[in-house]
């Protein structure tokens, strides 16, 4: 397994899910599914619509309760804790479906993330304005997504790409251990999509991100970035390999990717 | 920001300069004006800028009035600056257990819980008699203000003199506060709740928590507010808390703009004007109001600080 972030890391289990289900009424969403992301990793899951990848990330952050199983950050279940429990322990995500403040700048985004991060949360009476430490940070993040030119823009006035680059962008700011992307480049044209994954590779290096877990629908990005795959069908795990495995087994790639290609 | 500061001095300047150019009715009239300027300041903490809107908030400052009669008529405090610190802590102390029922819930369920907090708050105060003084109220005597007795002063005098300035005073260190609140990181926070509370969970913003802190700054705004109301009319009304009264609230912030930091000040001005015109021209003064509150949700959504904010001269952008 390639190190992908961070080379040297030991490769402890960052995450780890244990015999997963979920089940929404009859239909079960998913089932049964242990995987575990190590440091260093890019784990990417694919699978058809439906599949559960998002169920299963929404799970990985607490979003959903699981039906059984459970999941295990850092060696601890993640039952109980919330999203901002989460966020303090190092795992942050970004949304499949555009997520950022429609009324705040690129700069307020990203200093969003930053109060938290540098618990300066209950700081009721100093002025945000002349901090400069989390000034220089959000420049330096926005810096590193492109979106330096944009710090004073809300984020509702940006294009779709940028909106999706702020929400990914704003994740990375916590400065997280893991980080869930749920598939962030959907809506970017073919030629940025590389661009993308180069960005957010070197922002995880430099936010000292240890492992990634991605949701993606392009083989191409799948194949180049990922040091193992996650398949997913109807809600089940068909397989759990390194990329050059993954992608010498036709019978799997018929599975998963012929089934997607039909969507 | 510069140009904000300049707006809010030359109001400064205006309003101390009132009562030496205006009829003392003038003067006197500006009292509401500061305390549900005041109040406002905390209502639109909890609206504009965290995104609940409180269809309750009356109950604050009712606190604030009840409270004065407490502390100053059963009790017999003297002190104008002691009952109301004392009111600021009741209200943040009552807010505290409703916040923390109501700040689960967003949108249409916060207001209608908030609503019927308030209505619960009003049936006590009409119904317990013996202790509120029901329909009647509940009196509110006169106060020393910084200590001084003031006795030599008709109510007339007081309110639109030393009153008056001390209430001017305590608008302009209470937005200085809430200026300080809403442009720090805990501001940004609420603003971000505002805008999306999921993404914002994600981004270590404790949501709920927040929400329930700005819940009761807010009261203790509307408490501080509700005080300088009684102490002009010398009677806490159950009135105060009763729905329409929280609307009211509402309509200002609405009319003055509820996205911009000035407009709430700038409504409770704008709907005492126009209240005390409309009720000396014609007995349909509700209707006009109402008519005008129409016009400006269709025509002016910003309200009337968004227009002065297009109008090249006021183009500053005041806006947090």
């Amino acid at each position: 397994m390639a190190a992908i972030l961070g080379a040297g890391e030991s490769m402890s289990v960052l995450l780890e899910t244990r015999r997963l289900s979920k089940n929404f009424g009859e239909f079960r969403a998913l089932d049964d599914v242990s995987i575990a992301v190590s440091a260093g990793e890019l784990v990417s899951i694919i699978g058809p619509n439906g599949a559960g990848k998002t169920t299963l990330v929404n799970l990985l952050t607490g979003l959903l309760r699981p039906t059984a199983g459970e999941v295990l950050f850092m060696g601890r279940s993640i039952a109980g804790m919330g999203p901002v429990t989460l966020a303090d322990h190092g795992l942050a995500r970004s949304f499949q479906l555009i997520a950022v403040f429609p009324q705040l700048t690129v700069e307020d985004t990203i200093a969003t993330a930053l109060i938290s991060r540098q618990g300066k949360r209950w700081h009721l009476l100093s002025r945000l304005a002349s901090d400069e430490d989390i000034a220089a940070r959000a420049r330096e993040v926005a810096k590193m997504f492109g979106l330096a030119e944009r710090l004073a823009t809300a984020a509702a006035a940006l294009s779709q790409g940028e909106k999706k680059l702020l929400d990914v962008a704003s994740a990375f700011a916590l400065n997280p251990q893991v980080i869930l992307l749920d598939e962030p480049t959907s809506g970017v044209s073919t030629a940025d999509k590389h661009t993308i994954m180069q960005i957010l590779l070197a922002a995880g290096r430099q936010a000292g991100v240890k492992a990634i877990v991605l949701v993606e629908h392009d083989m191409d990005l799948v194949a180049a970035y990922s040091s193992r795959i996650v398949a997913l069908s109807a809600g089940k795990m068909l397989a759990d390999l390194p990329p050059r495995q993954f992608f010498s087994d036709a019978q799997l790639i018929a599975a998963v990717v012929g089934k997607q290609r039909q969507h | 920001m510069k140009r904000a500061a300049v707006f809010a001095a030359a109001g400064a300047l205006a309003l101390a300069l009132l009562p030496m150019v205006a009829p003392a009715y003038y003067a006197t009239l500006m009292i509401p004006f500061f305390g549900y300027a005041i109040a406002l300041l905390g209502f639109n903490l909890l609206f504009g800028y965290t995104g609940l809107l409180s269809f309750g908030h009356a109950m604050f400052l009712a606190v604030g009035a009840y409270g004065s009669a407490l502390l100053a008529g059963v009790f017999g405090c003297k002190s104008f600056e002691l009952v109301l610190l004392g009111v600021v802590c009741i209200g943040m102390a009552a807010a505290l257990p409703i916040g923390f029922l109501c700040v689960r819930h967003t949108g249409i369920f916060f207001g209608m819980l908030t609503l019927a907090f308030g209505m619960l708050f009003y049936s006590f105060l009409f119904k317990f008699y013996h202790l509120t003084g029901g329909d009647s109220g509940m009196r509110i005597p006169r106060m020393d203000i910084l200590g001084l007795e003031l006795a030599q002063y008709s109510k007339i005098e007081l309110l639109a003199g030393p009153f008056y300035y001390y209430c001017l005073a305590l608008l302009i260190i209470t937005a200085l506060l809430m200026w300080r609140i809403v442009h720090s990181p805990f501001g940004l926070h609420l603003r971000a709740v505002r805008d999306n509370a999921r993404k914002a969970e994600y981004l270590g913003v404790h949501v709920h928590r927040l929400r329930l802190a700005a819940f009761v700054i807010s009261a203790a705004f509307g408490a501080a507010g509700g005080a300088i109301l009684g102490f002009r009319i010398g009677l806490a009304d159950p009135e105060l808390v009763y729905w329409t009264h929280s609307g009211q609230l509402v309509f200002m912030t609405v009319l003055g703009g509820f996205s911009n930091f000035f407009g709430p000040i700038v409504g409770a001005l704008a709907f005492t004007l126009l209240q005390d015109q409309l009720q000396s021209l014609t007995q349909y003064w509700r209707f006009i109001l109402g008519a005008t509150l129409a016009v400006v949700v269709i025509g002016f959504p910003a309200g009337i600080a968004g227009v002065l904010d297009l109008w090249p001269r006021f183009s500053a952008r005041v806006k947090a």
